[in-house]
């Protein structure tokens, strides 16, 4: 990863116990902020990213020259409208783009840490990221909100900090990570752990990378995001740039070609190590077992108002899953909104243009904003 | 009907929690809200309709009543309002059931199958009635399990179910049903509109 581009981070000095037992100092959050905290200090929206996303949530990403993760989302006029709130996203612990992680030197050692870097969980993750509250001095956030792991820290922000924000938009996420869920993170976790170059996580040191194996552990995650209709609408049986099938294990099809170019350039952005913690934290996260098999206590001191939002094409976390959440709120006369937004595009369409979940999302910010 | 919504609303009291069960776009919400000093939430089968609420920032869960209402404690709310969807449920006495478990009071109001205009519509030209308050055809109609106003009150009446209020409505114009005169406004009356309790 290229250092010397301009990231944004602050570093944390107050000690972070983490669930694995050791204790963190001085470790970097990197972060970035869109539009401007207000002098009431009420607009300020704290966004979660899911499992390969990073601070750069609109714009142009400096690392990858693309548009920001949540462009369609976040930016001047849009449902997240970047000229009323102030958008703030930090890089999760463990992660690869500033933040402490597996990439970072133990200055103890001299060494990448690599796989001696502590095991982090979801809860390690908003703990950390609530040290931002802090730094720009904001009493009570307007809204927390995420979709896949980044609801998932909504959920686990809300629960740790009941009183912190005004509402919580938790979108295509779960509360406890289903064994389909652990399965597939496990599928990925093994491709890297199987390319020769991982070196048992001390590629960084040895001047190796597992550009394979986490090449195919984004091909195989890739699929879980996208649905079956989409796939065949998109891509169906298309050849690529051929007009016949070559009896030979080239990418004949374009689904091939299009999952083999996700890879490739995945690889250019990530860190192999960061992809085996990342998806552990989700694997490790269950806020049910948390409060013994009682969802509902997680958050029974809040009066945060929620939206819960799932798609009808999302298999990886389906809307029963999310409707689990509105149920466990609902038992304790919690404040809690619920739709299932139809649209063929999986579980990625959180990402993507969906007009009428960019509408319902903007409508009830502005609204629940409106409100103060 | 603006009528029967200030009936509905003259039933609520100040700071109490409430529930509108099929709330449709969220006007009978919205107009509570801006009304009445009260904490509402809503249900509402339809996609479009849910969409439509949460825009509005309405606290509306996407979900059917006849499955959903199960994820509320008893006696969570004060008042329930089920505002002529009862005729639209698979099994209304199941509803009726849950609303009255998970409301202290339950606010239903029910087009009235008896109203005469209904009744002659049948009378004289033998076909399913299509009026204001039943617009549909027998063949798109949403309705499954009309009643009468005659019939929901022998309905609460036969499962002890306490009739607080039963109020007639007609061109914008409420008066009391009670037992003497309950087979005139059966037949003069197009809505009626009850509050019941266990």
């Amino acid at each position: 990863m290229n250092k010397n581009l301009k990231i944004k981070s602050l570093t944390i000095d107050k000690p972070l116990k983490l669930d694995c037992g050791q204790t963190i100092n001085n470790f970097p959050l990197a972060y970035e902020t869109y539009g401007s905290l207000n002098e009431k200090k009420d607009n300020a929206i704290l966004v979660f990213h899911a499992l390969t996303g990073d601070q750069f949530v609109s714009g142009i990403n400096p690392i990858t020259k693309k548009e920001g993760w949540w462009s369609y989302a976040v930016g001047s006029s849009k449902a997240i409208d970047t000229d009323k709130y102030f958008v703030i996203c930090a890089n999760v612990i463990s992660g690869c783009l500033g933040s402490f992680g597996p990439s970072d030197t133990n200055t103890e050692t001299n060494k990448v840490y690599g796989t001696t870097f502590p095991i982090i969980t979801i809860n390690d993750m908003v703990n950390a990221q609530y040290n931002l509250l802090d730094f720009f001095k904001i009493d009570k956030l307007f809204a927390v909100m995420g979709g896949s792991m980044g609801g998932m820290q909504v959920l686990q922000f809300v629960s740790n900090f009941p009183n912190k924000a005004k509402i919580a938009i938790p979108i295509a996420c779960t509360s406890s990570h289903s064994a389909q869920n652990i399965a597939f993170n496990e599928l990925g976790r093994q491709s890297i752990m199987a390319d020769v170059n991982w070196l048992n996580g001390d590629y960084a040191n040895q001047n190796k990378n597992p550009d394979k194996g986490l090449s195919v552990a984004r091909m195989a995650a890739h699929i879980t995001y996208l649905s079956k209709n989409g796939l065949q609408e998109k891509f169906g049986r298309k050849l690529q740039e051929r007009d016949d099938l070559k009896f030979s294990f080239d990418a004949d099809f374009q689904i091939e070609s299009y999952l083999r170019y996700q890879g490739s350039v995945f690889v250019d952005r990530f860190d192999a190590n960061s992809y085996l913690y990342i998806t552990r934290a989700m694997d490790y996260f269950d806020l049910t077992k948390e409060y013994n098999g009682n969802l509902s206590k997680a958050f029974e001191k809040t009066k945060t108002k929620f939206l819960v939002i799932s798609f009808t094409s999302d298999w990886l976390y389906p809307t029963s899953e999310n409707k689990e959440i509105v149920i466990a709120l609902n038992a304790i006369g919690a404040d809690v909104a619920f739709v299932e937004i139809e649209s063929d595009k999986g579980h990625d369409s959180f990402l993507l243009d969906v007009p009428e979940f960019l509408n319902t999302l903007k409508d009830y910010i502005d609204n629940s904003y409106s409100k103060n | 009907m603006k009528q029967e919504f200030k009936i509905i609303s003259d039933f609520i009291e100040k700071n109490t929690r409430v529930l509108d069960v099929g709330c449709g776009d969220g006007t009978l919400m919205q107009f509570l809200q801006d009304n009445k000093d009260i904490n509402i939430r809503g249900i509402e089968i339809s996609k479009e309709n849910s969409q439509k609420c949460v825009s509005k920032g309405l606290t509306v869960i996407e979900g059917d009543a006849e499955k959903d209402l199960s994820q509320f404690p008893n006696s969570s709310f004060d008042f329930v309002i089920l505002s002529q969807t009862l005729q639209a449920f698979l099994n209304p006495e199941i509803v009726i059931q849950e609303l009255l478990r998970v409301g202290k009071k339950a606010i239903v109001t029910v087009p009235n199958f008896g109203f005469w205009k209904v009744r002659l519509h049948l009378l004289m030209k033998g076909t399913m009635p299509i009026t204001k308050n039943l617009p549909d055809e027998w063949y798109n109609t949403p309705n499954l399990h009309m009643c009468t106003i005659k019939d929901f009150y022998k309905f609460c009446y036969e499962r002890n179910i306490k009739l607080d209020k039963a109020l007639a409505l007609h061109n914008e114009k409420t008066s009391p049903i009670n037992e003497a005169n309950l087979n005139i406004k059966n037949l003069s009356a197009e809505l009626g509109i009850f509050l019941i309790e266990k």
